[in-house]
């Protein structure tokens, strides 16, 4: 027995370098960064060996959110999240529907898989840098309905300032509560069926918060002293399509995979049972990926995050109405060294992307220890 | 199986796929034929056309100017990927085969360091790599690469080692081998399709990494991404450069997906954390 004691402290031993790495890497890092987030390193000596840095509390955070400076921030904050909503819904309805159709075995499958999925392997830089001449104005795209005989278009790709679905940053917290008590009321709504009692839970305190911001909405403090208006911008369209076609290829793989596990008899059953393709579809096949429709979701979620290669490649610093925070990082910090302010804005993208992995990470835990 | 007829459904199929196909090889074909053209050729409205001349000369160009980033990406992907995916196979062998209390907690955190946003840990890792005197060069790079590898090189392998069977690790321990032993002549035979996915999976995702290199190397050192972002940055007048560019660029990894696209998928597969 002592001789499986000695390899357990070896297999321990193997693994301890790489906790030690990751330790210091990734969770030590990310514990200097909140350091760093709350001085006030930055500007001229900032790359000084020993830089001066001074305590100043949540300030960067404050400056970012509600400052004068912040106003590009809260720009990039509002694209991050159309760009992972648009992402989302794009790559996630395109890839299941490209996997649909290869589904149903056309000739020369494979040929055609390779072509959706190619992409995928490009760099962000490579594809940014061939979408920025596709999306060039009357070139490329713009000039493709001509050879239909129609006239060309003329939108600005990437260098649009117009915008859509414009709000005020001023209103951004109650337009935030609104949106919780909505997320409750939908929670709320979705297990009225199977339990009443559980749904009400959710639906009265998400219609009571609705209620009081609509009653007593003025008491809600307006976040920025003025009107600052933020929106969806018109530039933002073309990296989402470049994006999209880079993406939809990898949820395809996954849900044809996905496809291809569920036994063709479950489906000859559904046949049977009178099913048309779409109800196959509808209510058995993809119902029953639910956990691949999640995994696609929090991976597509963590890659809009880290959108820097792409913008950088597509507009760069040209347009700042395209921006993102983890771009605006990259240009604070490196070219403007302002190192604090830099780590601030990471430590506000790092925050949104753990509130949904830490919940997935968990639940994947979970699942494990139940097996 | 019943012979197909052309339906309205099947026209319909096929006339989707082939306008989604139009669509996804639309930006190879347009880098490609832009690639070929004179500079002087070169003009908006003509953008789609075959170039009147082949010119094969801004292939030689870019070659000419991205050769050091090129070099440099070599280095960088191989040593990294080989880094990564030994420690991230001895790390699945433990975490699959020798699991101790808490070692699903430890594999837990692993996994999420696999979805930060890099930003989060650039500046610590800057300062780090500075005071380590490794900032500027490419052996910080490839430590970089190395330890933010190993999630995604631990997880691939830790699922691919759950599928050899705890009765053979058990038998060989029966007979007396070791932590070791076991998996020299045991567990490392039966993973080279592991190393194959997992190199595979390495080798693209540095290859085509751009924060760190832009960050952490100087000029000298740069990858091919930051070579391929200076060449194509700025107002580039004559595009047939950044084409080529990214062209050279992306066929090292064109070519294993082409080539070795079935492990491609499945690392890919992989990387959806669902075991």
């Amino acid at each position: 027995m002592r001789e499986a004691s000695r390899d357990r402290i070896k297999a321990f031993l193997t693994l301890l370098p790489s906790m030690i790495l990751i330790g210091i890497f990734v969770y030590g890092f990310i514990g200097n960064t909140i350091w760093t987030s709350m001085t006030d390193w930055g500007g001229m000596g900032a790359l000084a060996l020993e830089p001066e840095k001074n305590f100043i509390g949540l300030d960067n955070y404050i400056n970012l959110f509600t400052g004068f400076l912040g106003g590009g921030f809260r720009q990039d904050l509002v694209n991050a999240v159309y760009y992972s909503v648009m992402l989302l819904a794009g790559a996630v309805g395109l890839g299941m529907f490209i996997a649909i159709l290869l589904d149903q075995k056309p000739k020369g499958e494979d040929v055609l898989r390779t072509i959706f999925l190619y992409p995928m392997s490009l760099s962000f830089i490579v594809s940014g840098t061939i979408w920025r001449w596709l999306l060039a104005p009357r070139g490329g795209v713009n000039i493709l309905p001509t050879y239909a005989g129609l006239e060309p278009m003329t939108f600005d790709w990437l260098s649009s300032q117009s915008a859509i679905l414009v709000f005020n940053w001023q209103d951004i917290l109650r337009i935030l509560l609104y949106a919780a008590s909505l997320v409750l009321i939908l929670i709320g709504l979705a297990k009225l069926r199977k339990d009443t009692r559980k749904a009400f839970k959710w639906l009265v305190p998400g219609i009571a918060a609705g209620l009081f911001v609509w009653v007593f909405g003025d008491l809600v403090p307006d976040a920025y002293m003025m009107e600052e208006e933020h929106g969806f911008n018109l530039a933002t369209i073309g990296i989402i399509m470049a994006t999209i076609w880079q993406y939809s290829g990898y949820t395809m793989a996954l849900y044809l995979a996905g496809f291809n596990g569920i036994s063709q008899d479950l489906r000859d059953a559904a046949m049977l049972d009178g099913a048309s393709t779409t109800g196959y579809y509808r209510h058995v096949a993809i119902p029953m990926l639910k956990p691949i429709t999640i995994s696609a979701v929090i991976i597509l979620s963590h890659i809009s995050l880290k959108m820097f290669d792409l913008i950088f490649a597509m507009t760069g610093p040209d347009n700042g109405q395209t921006g993102h925070p983890a771009l605006n990082m990259y240009l604070t910090t490196f070219r403007g060294n302002e190192f604090a302010t830099g780590a601030a804005i990471a430590i506000v993208l790092f925050l949104i992307a753990a509130t949904f992995i830490v919940p997935y990470l968990i639940s994947q835990y979970r699942e494990r220890g139940r097996r | 199986m019943k012979t197909r007829t052309i339906t309205p459904g099947t026209i319909l199929l096929y006339g989707t796929l082939t306008v989604l196909a139009l669509f996804f090889l639309m930006p190879a074909y347009m880098a490609v034929v832009t690639a070929l053209k004179l500079p002087q050729d070169i003009s908006l409205p003509t953008s789609w056309e075959l170039p009147p001349v082949f010119n094969w000369a801004s292939f030689s160009e870019a070659i000419e100017l991205l050769k050091p980033n090129f070099i440099n990406s070599i280095i960088l992907t191989i040593t990294a990927t080989i880094g990564s995916t030994v420690l991230g196979s001895l790390n699945g062998y433990v975490f699959s085969k020798w699991k101790f209390a808490g070692s699903e907690v430890v594999f837990t955190l692993f996994l999420f360091g696999m979805f930060i946003p890099y930003q989060v840990i650039l500046i610590p890792l800057f300062q780090t790599l500075r005071a380590m005197n490794l900032y500027g060069g490419l052996p910080g790079l490839i430590l970089a690469h190395i330890v933010y590898g190993l999630p995604i090189t631990s997880l691939i392998f830790r699922n691919f080692y759950a599928q050899i069977p705890t009765a053979l690790i058990e038998s060989a321990r029966l007979d007396g081998a070791g932590f070791f032993s076991i998996y020299l002549r045991i567990v490392f035979p039966l993973s080279i399709p592991g190393f194959v996915v997992t190199s595979l999976w390495q080798f693209t995702q540095i290859w085509n990494e751009f924060l760190w290199g832009i960050c952490l190397t100087r000029h000298a050192d740069n990858p091919i991404t930051v070579g391929l972002a200076q060449l194509a940055g700025g107002q580039a007048v004559s595009w047939n450069l950044p084409m080529a560019g990214s062209i050279m660029a992306a066929v090292p990894v064109l070519a294993i997906y082409i080539f070795l696209g079935r492990y491609f998928i499945r690392g890919l597969l992989a990387g959806s954390v669902k075991e």
